[in-house]
């Protein structure tokens, strides 16, 4: 049995929930030209209070620009940039409550972790004891206690990149903005560190706005995450819509894995027509036996990846990719393939879902 | 086989020939450096070197005691040490913000400028002062403190924005912005981050135009004799009229305050706290 979903999509491709109150980030008709070209393409984006929201999306799309006009870096062509309900683009980065953490960590070199901290609250003219208290808790709080006293350079990147982190977080800043954190440090300390930003975002309960290209980060870190794509965004929602429902074409692949296949999905069978469809790898199932609506399928070529196996699976109608665990088939072995769920895109957008159910 | 054998043995003859032939080099560049300096500290103790012996006739201290007597040395290497000290103050007043708009912000004839200042340094310079010491003239600036510093500090523009704009550029942006980020005023940020970052550079540079201040004769003599002499200059007046051993002693006079500062600042610049900033990128 097949049953067929309609979306009616007419409405704007991001849909954004204020819950009610200002507070937060707030970005409307973000606009911004360089060398000739629209880098920003009048962007809105709404972070919540409290929410961690990623900026995803590929190289050159315009992420780091976006976060340098929220900082103050860069001045925008038009467009409006509110935090905690304050208009701020008309503030210079250093008026603005907002802390950032850069991608090479902007450590100063000729300062020990102590006065690279605490150099914020200086400028706030705090007390020295005061500044004491709260950069002895700030480095309490990201473990680097004992590194007080240590240069930026004697420390590795990890501890440096965590020091970057209380530096901004000693601003108790209204909204911290970190752009690709995790980007200099090696594969095992990424996902130790990103479940350390995670469990403290949480904890202080701080706005968060990351960016990153990197969809396990985001989809792992974020409550919400903006997918930009040229300068736009492309769909703004919670991780596991966005790989399950992707609103657009570009989302849908640029999200995990997808079989993308020009034509359409007539029982579980490709014929030829003008929609795109798409099928996740793990939406193909591969059997040895003949089942309901399996085609015969010859095994082409498997590529392993670890701890599953990327299969690719000759049928009449189409080449399909699969995922499977357990012991591969070998190249040349015949079997059935079936396809348990697709997605159809006209013109780029989502029209139907479609859910194959024995 | 034969082939790799082949080349072994000849990277080996290469070996065999190239420790001498760098060894020859080494002992020319020790001869090439340190026998004039040799040949200096002889000839500063020397009673007198006739020409075909191969060691001074007699040894005396007699030069040094000319030169240490003479009461206008005293004068001399004051006003040096003052006019240098001087000299790199103003020159750092004039070409810090110079340097630092160079290396941070476009604008036009930036280029032009840059190699102008090189310009400067290629004319000759002899040409330069006299034609300097014509406008002094109508300017009333001859024999006077200000006409000797002016004619100083056009000679340490170069080291004085050239270095320092190659310092600053080099400082991250980014450690800027994440001053600023942090809530400093532009004015704070340079303070704090830009400057102490780019200050060995700084150092560097105005080491050297301290010693090119101090080792300036031509200009000052013409500008500042004979009211104003510095010690260069007075170089000039003493071995006019003395034997030449007195210009011997006289240039090791002269070495000591370069070496003095060479040494301090390479303690400084190499090996101190400054150093250690830049293993992080
Ligand atoms: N000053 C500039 N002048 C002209 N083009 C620029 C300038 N700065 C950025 N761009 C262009 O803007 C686009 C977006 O740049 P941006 O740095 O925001 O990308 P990004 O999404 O952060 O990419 P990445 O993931 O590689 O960091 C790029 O195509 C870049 O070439
Ligand atoms: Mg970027």
């Amino acid at each position: 049995m097949t049953l067929i979903e309609e979306i009616h999509s007419t409405t704007p491709i991001h849909r954004e929930t204020d819950a009610g109150g200002l507070r937060g980030l707030r970005v409307r008709g973000l606009h911004k030209v360089l060398g000739g070209r629209t880098i920003i393409d009048n962007l809105d984006l709404t972070v919540r209070d409290g929410e961690l929201v990623s900026l995803l999306g590929p190289s050159g799309c315009g992420k780091t620009t976006t976060l340098r006009m929220i900082a103050g870096f860069l001045a925008p062509d038009a467009g409006s940039i509110q935090v905690h309900d304050r208009e701020v683009s008309d503030l210079g980065a250093e008026k603005r409550p907002s802390a950032m953490v850069f991608q090479n960590y902007a450590l100063w070199p000729h300062m020990t972790v102590q006065n690279n901290v605490g150099f914020p609250l200086k400028l706030r003219r705090l007390g020295k004891k005061e500044i004491e208290q709260r950069v002895d808790a700030v480095l309490a709080l990201v473990n680097l206690l004992h590194h007080k006293n240590s240069r930026p350079a004697r420390i590795s990147g990890g501890e440096q990149q965590r020091v970057a982190l209380a530096r901004a977080l000693v601003q108790e800043p209204e909204l911290l903005l970190l752009d690709e954190p995790l980007s200099n440090l090696d594969a095992k300390l990424r996902v130790k560190v990103r479940e350390d930003i995670r469990e403290i975002q949480q904890r202080l309960g701080i706005t968060t706005l990351i960016v990153t290209h990197d969809q396990e980060e985001a989809i792992s870190m974020s409550d919400r995450i903006a997918v930009m794509n040229a300068g736009k965004i492309e769909q703004f929602s919670r991780p596991a819509e966005l790989y399950s429902r992707p609103e657009t074409e570009f989302v849908a692949t640029f999200i995990g894995s997808l079989n993308r296949i020009e034509g359409a999905l007539v029982n579980g069978v490709i014929v030829p027509g003008d929609d795109v469809v798409g099928i996740r790898p793990e939406d193909v199932v591969f059997t040895l036996h003949a089942s309901f609506d399996a085609r015969p399928a010859v095994v082409e070529r498997v590529v392993p990846h670890g701890h599953f196996h990327e299969i690719y699976l000759k049928r009449d109608d189409a080449t399909l990719r699969a995922f499977a665990s357990g012991l591969p088939p070998a190249p040349g072995d015949r079997g059935h393939a079936s396809i348990q769920n697709a997605l159809t895109f006209r013109q780029g957008r989502l029209v139907t879902t479609t859910r194959v159910t024995a | 086989m034969t082939m790799i054998t082949k080349r072994a043995r000849k990277s080996a003859a290469r070996l065999n020939f190239s420790r001498p032939l760098s060894g020859l080099f080494c002992v020319l560049m020790v001869v090439f450096i340190l026998g004039p300096l040799a040949w200096l500290g002889i000839r500063a103790f020397a009673e007198s070197w006739t020409f075909p012996n191969l060691g001074p006739d007699g040894w005396t201290l007699r030069w040094w005691s000319v030169v240490l007597g003479d009461e206008t040395l005293g004068r001399a290497v004051q006003n040096s040490l003052a006019l240098a000290a001087l000299t790199v103050l103003v020159s750092a007043c004039i070409c810090l913000p110079a340097a630092y708009a160079f290396a941070r912000y476009e604008f036009w004839g930036r280029r032009t400028f840059l190699i102008g200042l090189f310009a400067l340094n290629a004319f000759p310079k002899m040409g330069l002062y006299v034609t300097i010491a014509s406008l002094f003239y109508a300017l009333n600036l001859m024999s006077t403190v200000l006409g000797v510093l002016i004619v100083h500090v056009l000679g340490t523009v170069v080291f004085m924005t050239w270095i320092p704009a190659a310092a600053f550029a080099a400082v991250p942006r980014s450690l800027e912005e994440a001053a600023r980020d942090a809530g400093a005023s532009k004015l704070r940020v340079f303070f704090s981050v830009t400057f102490p970052l780019a200050l060995p550079g700084i150092l560097v540079a105005a080491v050297m135009s301290f010693l090119a201040s101090f080792d300036e004769a031509q200009g000052s003599y013409l500008i500042g004799a004979p009211d104003i002499m510095t010690m260069p200059t007075q170089m000039y007046t003493l071995v006019l009229n003395y034997p030449n051993q007195v210009a011997a002693v006289f240039s090791i006079l002269l070495a000591i305050p370069s070496v003095a500062l060479l040494l301090a600042a390479h303690k400084h610049i190499v090996g101190g706290t400054l150093a250690e900033g830049f293993q992080i990128k």
